[in-house]
């Protein structure tokens, strides 16, 4: 690690996971005059990226191609999507899944030595790649392993951003706490890549790991740029009850059922049949997951579901694809059902519901990665480069953190060449008032709120007021709570008051960046009176082109924010009505 | 009915004020679906602030969770009150690393041993990417399958008592690693492995307790691991010693 | 040759205590494997010693056979004879970790490595005892 006055880099990345590895990686290899670094809050490997476990589209076969790749995530998009960005996304996949393949990962392949490809929802062919049931793991190994090779990327491992540095305008680097002592330090840079993730903790039943806060959402939201197409929150339709821990919709592509408590694959009944006991691609249980999320509430509204301890749920069956499928294609699934429910998906059938899954709105950035602030840049989960819409098609994520992520790098790192070297003094000057305001703030204060209720009263409001189906009135109360649980955050009291690894003061950094974050997506979502995509209101149950075929972009002023709208690019797919 | 409790013994350290660690009782509401991370963060959210210990997916595949229960290396989001009634359950950090605080440890240690052993695909040319995948059939996938599912959690190198009494041991988790790179048919890298894996703390430190793959929580074998790379070493080294053109690849 | 690791302040550095070994059944029985080595080696002495004696003519080589049949060299044999046995059972069960063995495509289960091993063991032995015990 650099000595005291050596936090100077030419690029850094926020967060390891695996949009961030690949944009080091690719700023690597595009100079080798420059300093990168990479600054995380968990070891890279911890990164969320790390659960994924579906697989990776791209296309491969000869049966495919760039067309139908880009036609599927664009309906899925719900015409959301920006069609140029589409365009470059489905043009420079196969490449970046290859790289990956050249860098060690294990993808699964087919007898000749080929990668494997597999369905997935709402895809018309198999493009899917997988390593079995644990893509994401797998990936987001191969290129942390693949990284330590480049001794010019200089890791900060457990080391939490709070704020972007600005001078004049610019990025020019990040204030950062080192957890394992405590002390605040400016990392100067002169561009800055933010590829923080998605922030489904901002729910109370989410897939997400307990990082997913949006942090690095909110930082740069924080900075004046937008945060565009919030309102659109993905629920996948098979988590455990619970837990919410996820079952990968592979079990599905695999072949796996959905059943109500009659037995019946109720999907049928909501324009998705015919049934068929091989799966059809983008029919029954292969329909896209805005689709089955909705269909799941509808049929609890009908009395059809299961009632637990959990909430309701219904039965993904997968007894009939047998115990031999089940462990070479979904082993994880098998693991993760015995261990957490108690059941064996040889033999019974997995309890599953609809679950807040994936952002897909994001730091608004353009086809490189460019923000609107000069210097930083975006990609993964935490970006919206606007290939997701208001829908993402499942295994498209993966791919995107590739596409994106190195494309990000790239541009940051010419950015990096071209810009003259910063001063640092001006910039610790920053970061000692970065320091006070924590002090401040948490450390001396002497609040009588908790962390944990806040948190749970936030978590709350957004499943009332933002969950699957949406209408004006309960979104304008969330919008009130998230008001209010703003001004009790500024009586938070910690009881943790030391340096090294304070975890509390962890906690009530991610609490603050996920009520920013939570704020955006409700008053997005109260502001879009329409239904597109995961986006469902009640009370404006039609997708409205005339006035809503544009992305939200929202920007912070101090009574909450601001919502404007960007139009969205159409190219050579005009807008038809979406139906499976 | 009152509630059902149980009683963890968590192991707290805190630097700068404690000089060795010590022991402090929580009492926990008792749920039959709880892992002992749910207590753990039960007793964050709502007794004691202070406590440190790392998480984050809660399904088994991040690794951050690794500790000691009742003295058993074990991710704590996949170990169950239930298997413990009825308590109490010792909770440390994993044994034989630094601790940083409560129950977070310091794994520099092993951070430095993975690049060391250059966990990477190593080739003399590398393909193009425009000329497609390098083919690699299921078998081959296989022979190397198992020493790719190590999720970094230490909870071998907790169980190891080679690396309790010699912290240089480069040690299971890396070794089982860079075997895996070894293994690998789109790989060339073994000549330059072989020297950090045959030294003195490589795999010969290695005794053969076993234990590693007892509790490692993915079936990764890493003792297996070990072993293999002491077979492959030595037969290299028997045929450079009898061979004018030395062992092989 | 190793270096020692360097402590940095702040950190808690725990120490393995001397009788870490008794804390699970593994370790112990790990322990006694290693223990069995020593057992071993003293057998082996002893036998070295048996056969100096041999050249030096049939009354020193029967006096020798006479010393080792008092009570404590029995028990001492029983015991190598046991810790022998263990070292062998347990080596054996470790070439199915050791020892990939691909028939064609397909991997041999590491069970019927162990058992051909146990069974290569068994036919040596009884052809060794026929060869002894034949005369
Ligand atoms: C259970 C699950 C299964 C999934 N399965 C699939 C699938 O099969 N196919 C698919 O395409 N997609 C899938 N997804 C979605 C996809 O995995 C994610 O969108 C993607 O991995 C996000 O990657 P990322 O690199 O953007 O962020 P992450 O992997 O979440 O990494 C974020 C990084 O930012 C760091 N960070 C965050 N905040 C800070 C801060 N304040 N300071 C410093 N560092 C910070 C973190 O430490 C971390 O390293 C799945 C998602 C989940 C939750
Ligand atoms: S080998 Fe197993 S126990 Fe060791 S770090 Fe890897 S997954 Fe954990
Ligand atoms: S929290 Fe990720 S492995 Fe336990």
């Amino acid at each position: 690690m650099p000595g005291d006055d050596g936090y100077q880099h030419d690029l850094l990345v926020i967060g390891g996971g695996g949009a961030g590895l690949r944009a080091a990686i690719a700023a690597a290899e595009e100079s080798n005059r420059l300093s990168i670094a990479v600054l995380s809050k968990v070891y890279p490997m911890r990164s969320h990226t790390v659960s994924a476990e579906g697989g990776t589209a791209a296309v491969m076969r000869e049966n495919d191609s760039l067309d139908t790749h880009a036609k599927d995530t664009i309906f899925g998009s719900d015409f959301l999507a920006d069609q140029d960005v589409v365009e470059v996304f489905v043009k420079e996949a196969p490449g970046e899944v290859i790289r990956l393949e050249h860098w060690g990962c294990p993808w699964s392949r087919d007898p000749d030595g080929r990668v494997s490809v597999r369905p997935f929802g709402g895809m018309t062919v198999n493009r899917t790649l997988y390593a079995a049931d644990k893509t994401g793991f797998h990936m987001l190994h191969a290129l942390f392993q693949t990284s330590l090779k480049y001794e010019r990327i200089t890791r900060y491992d457990e080391w939490f951003a709070t704020s972007l540095l600005l001078e004049d305008g610019k990025v020019c680097g990040v204030t950062a706490l080192n957890l394992h002592d405590g002390q605040m330090r400016p990392i100067v840079a002169k561009a800055v890549i933010m590829c923080t993730g998605g922030a489904g903790r901002i729910f109370p039943f989410t897939t997400n790991a307990a990082i997913k806060t949006g942090d690095g959402m909110a930082l740069a939201y924080r900075a004046g740029v937008a945060l565009k197409d919030m309102e659109f929150v993905q629920y996948h339709p098979t988590g455990l009850p619970g837990t919410g821990i996820l079952i990968t919709e592979a079990a599905r592509g695999e072949g796996g059922h959905l059943k109500n408590k009659d037995g019946y694959r109720y999907l049928q009944d909501y324009g998705l049949g015919p049934p068929t006991d091989t799966p059809v691609h983008r029919k029954m249980e292969l329909g896209p997951r805005d689709i089955l999320s909705r269909c799941h509430i509808q049929e609890h509204q009908k009395g059809r579901t299961f009632d637990g301890p959990d909430g309701h749920y219904v039965h993904l069956d997968l007894r009939h694809l047998g115990e031999k499928l089940i462990d070479k294609n979904l082993p994880f699934v098998r693991e993760l059902a015995r261990n957490y429910v108690g059941i064996d998906p040889v033999h019974e059938p997995i309890p599953v519901r609809p679950v807040v899954h994936y952002m897909m709105g994001g730091i608004s950035t353009d086809i490189t990665g460019k923000t609107s602030l000069d210097g930083l840049y975006a990609a993964g989960e935490a970006a919206c480069v606007s290939i997701n819409g208001a829908n993402r098609l499942g295994s498209n994520s993966l791919t995107e953190l590739l596409v994106f992520g190195a494309r990000a790098g790239r541009a940051a790192a010419r950015h990096a060449l071209e810009r003259p070297t910063l001063r640092s003094n001006p910039l610790a000057q920053l970061a000692s008032d970065e320091r006070r305001r924590l002090d401040q703030r948490f450390l001396r204060a002497d609040g009588r709120e908790k962390i944990a209720d806040i948190r749970e009263e936030m978590q709350k409001a957004m499943e009332s007021g933002c969950g699957i189906y949406r209408d004006r009135a309960t979104m304008e109360g969330t919008c009130q709570t998230l008001r209010k649980l703003r001004e009790r955050f500024a009586h938070i009291s910690l009881a943790d008051k030391d340096a090294i690894f304070n975890t509390e003061l962890i906690a009530a950094l991610e609490l603050e960046c996920t009520l920013d974050v939570a704020e955006t997506v409700a008053r997005s979502a109260l502001a879009r009176e329409e239904s597109r995509g995961s986006h469902t209101r009640t009370d404006f149950p039609k997708r409205d082109d005339a006035r809503f075929l544009k992305h939200s972009l929202a920007y912070r002023t101090p009574d909450g924010p601001r919502i404007e709208y960007l139009p969205a690019t159409i190219t050579r797919w005009p807008p038809e009505e979406r139906k499976y | 009915m009152t509630e059902e409790t149980m009683t963890l013994e968590v192991t707290r350290y805190r630097p700068g004020h404690d000089r060795e660690p010590r022991t402090e009782s929580f009492t926990v509401p008792y749920r039959k679906d709880w892992v002992v991370l749910d207590a753990l963060n039960h007793i964050k959210d709502r007794i004691d602030g202070t406590l440190s210990y790392r998480w984050s997916c809660r399904m088994g595949v991040c690794g951050s969770c690794g500790m000691m229960v009742n003295g058993v290396p074990k991710l704590t989001c996949a170990a169950f009150l239930r298997d413990y009634r009825p308590g109490p359950i010792r909770v440390g950090p994993l044994a034989n690393f630094p601790v940083i605080r409560d129950l977070v440890i310091a794994l520099d240690d092993f951070m430095e041993k993975l690049r060391r052993v250059k966990p990477w695909i190593i080739r003399a040319v590398e393909k193009p990417v425009a000329d497609g995948e390098y083919l690699q059939t299921p078998a081959q996938l296989d022979a190397y399958k198992q020493f790719s599912m190590c999720i970094n959690c230490m909870l071998c190198y907790a169980a190891c008592p080679v690396y309790g009494l010699e912290p240089a041991f480069v040690g299971p988790a890396a070794i089982a690693l860079a075997y895996r790179y070894n293994l690998d048919s789109r790989d060339e890298g073994y000549r330059l492995r072989e020297p950090v894996l045959s030294e003195a703390v490589g795999v010969w430190e290695c005794t053969f307790v076993g234990e590693c793959s007892v509790v490692c929580p993915k079936g990764v074998d890493p003792a297996a691991a070990i072993q293999r790379s002491k077979l492959a070493g030595a037969t290299d080294w028997l045929l450079s010693m009898i061979m004018p053109w030395g062992g092989r690849r | 040759m190793t270096v020692p690791r360097v402590e940095r302040p702040g950190l808690y550095y725990p120490k393995l205590p001397a009788t870490w070994w008794l804390r699970n059944a593994n370790y112990f029985r790990f322990m006694l494997r290693e223990l069995s080595s020593v057992f071993i080696a003293l057998f082996l002495v002893v036998f070295l010693i048996q056969l100096h004696r041999l050249p030096q003519g049939p009354g020193a080589y029967a006096a020798y056979l006479e010393t080792l049949r008092a009570p404590g060299w029995i028990i001492f044999h029983v015991l190598a004879l046991a810790f022998a046995l263990y070292h062998s059972v347990t080596w054996f069960n470790l070439t199915g970790v050791v020892q990939v063995v691909h028939l064609g495509e397909r991997q041999v289960p590491p069970r019927l490595v162990v058992g051909a091993s146990f069974a290569l063991w068994a036919v040596v032995s009884v052809v060794l005892l026929w060869f002894l015990l034949r005369g």
